[in-house]
């Protein structure tokens, strides 16, 4: 097993060097999204706005995060089940999306597209959410806070483990 | 014999001392039980990832962060003896008021939504708990309870069998159940599974399967046989810890059977994954 350290945004040229089954120890900016916040943005995108963010420099983290306690830095972090993002992945590719993070199988329409994008899927550990939130540095919330753990919140990462799935 | 009065007020402190004691600490066997896969376990990839949930049960402990971050429905079983008289309130509003007060106190997600299909709002403090209460005598209150993530239970099936079904067929079917949940159930996963009663409570069997200790042996010879034979098969299966390959599937198998009508066998099959978050009080 490969271990390689890489600082995010990956480029589509840093994607081509990694194979299924590398581990990664990533750093900087992701943003969360899930279920609620996914509908969110392609009802945007969907009424021919623009996000409110660059999807082409975006991770995007399949995660729903538990409150952060009085003065630490995050609560309990790890990803959700992926498949259920599906059915509105292939459009985010389209439109620039290069990573995910996520756990769990994906559609067959969701690897063409990954493949056809030259993008990626990465999987972290599911349930193994403290031993995660050890690899966070900062975690504050970015978009449409009434959606509370649904919202999309923006955490930097430090050297968080996750496997390449899909590439 | 005269009833025996107990205050809401001491149910409620109860439960919440037990939703924050599973909310950092999984079943006291998951770690043991993780260490002595991560052993035997020839892949470096499922040595890897055992490693890491072996990891988040000290983190979870050391730093008060949950051990997986979506802490879950409240699911309570609650056991009342006919000689309790409760003082205060109804047990559905203590369970729902210790929740609630849970919530804020050990920084639990609000994972409910108020309506499942039109109203996704979220209720913001993780109510309503689900509960289950059967009668029995004595004058105790038992109280299971468990905190059940979605992942595992969107994963979940029931199938109403025939009687001439075999025990080939559900082996079958409980394989397939975990084979169609892949990684995405969070494996490795601990089996619940219902054999008998009817359509409803053949799904609460395989859910209350899920609350007995994880390697308590079935007290039935025939059934425990079954149990360690569906193990075998779901760890041959290949699809290891988080699907990553290995033959840490699943760490325990719990059948609980009913009494079911002639036309019928039903099966179910829930599941569970490797935060095997419950507990029991008695009061």
């Amino acid at each position: 097993m490969r271990i390689i350290s890489l600082q995010l945004p990956l480029t589509e040229n840093s994607i081509a060097n990694l194979s299924q089954g590398d581990k990664l120890l990533i750093s900087g900016e992701v943003l969360t999204a899930r279920d609620a916040a996914h509908q969110k943005m392609i009802q945007i995108l969907d009424e021919g706005k623009s996000l409110p963010f660059d999807l082409t420099s975006t991770t995007l983290f399949y995660c729903g995060p538990s409150p952060k306690p009085l003065g630490k830095i995050c609560g309990a972090i790890g990803p959700t089940t992926s498949y259920r993002m599906d059915v509105w992945t292939p459009q985010l590719l389209e439109l620039g999306l290069k990573v995910m993070i996520g756990k769990g199988e994906r559609s067959i329409e969701v690897v063409d597209a990954i493949r056809k994008h030259k993008a990626m899927y990465l999987v972290a550990v599911g349930g193994a959410a403290a031993y995660l939130a050890r690899h966070i540095v900062s975690c504050e919330t970015f978009l449409w806070p009434e959606m509370g753990t649904e919202a999309i919140h923006k955490l930097i990462f430090c050297n968080f483990p996750v496997y390449v799935a899909i590439v | 014999m005269p009833l025996r009065i107990i205050k809401a007020d001491l149910i409620e402190s109860e439960l919440i001392k037990a939703i924050g004691s599973i909310t950092f600490e999984p079943d006291p066997d998951i770690l043991p039980t993780l260490l002595r896969c991560q052993k035997e376990e020839t892949s470096e990839l499922a040595k890897d990832v055992l490693n890491c949930l072996v990891e988040n049960v000290h983190c979870a402990k050391e730093d008060s962060i949950p051990l997986c971050q979506d802490t879950g429905t409240l699911v309570v079983f609650i056991q009342l003896g006919s000689n309790v008289h409760i003082e205060g309130a109804s047990l559905n509003k203590i369970v729902n008021m210790a929740l609630e007060k849970a919530y804020e106190k050990y920084y639990l997600r609000a994972s409910q939504v108020i309506d499942p299909l039109y109203k996704r709002i979220n209720t913001a403090n993780n109510t309503p708990a689900i509960i289950h209460l059967r009668l029995t005598e004595g004058d105790q209150i038992r109280i299971l309870i468990g905190q059940k993530g979605g992942g595992a239970e969107n994963m979940s099936r029931l199938k109403m069998f025939p009687p001439s079904a075999s025990e080939d067929d559900i082996v079958a079917y409980v394989l397939e159940t975990v084979q169609l949940a892949g990684s995405k159930a969070c494996p490795p996963l601990v089996v619940g599974i219902g054999i008998g009663g009817n359509f409803e409570s053949c799904a609460l069997l395989a859910k209350e399967a899920l609350f007995q200790p994880l390697q308590h042996p079935n007290p039935h010879p025939e059934y425990n046989m079954l149990e360690q034979r569906i193990l075998k098969v779901i760890n041959e299966s290949g699809i290891g810890p988080q699907g990553m390959g290995g033959h840490t599937t699943a760490l325990a198998v719990h059948i609980l059977t009913a009494p079911c009508h002639i036309a019928s066998l039903p099966v179910a099959v829930n599941l569970q994954c490797h935060a095997h978050r419950h507990t029991e009080i008695t009061i």
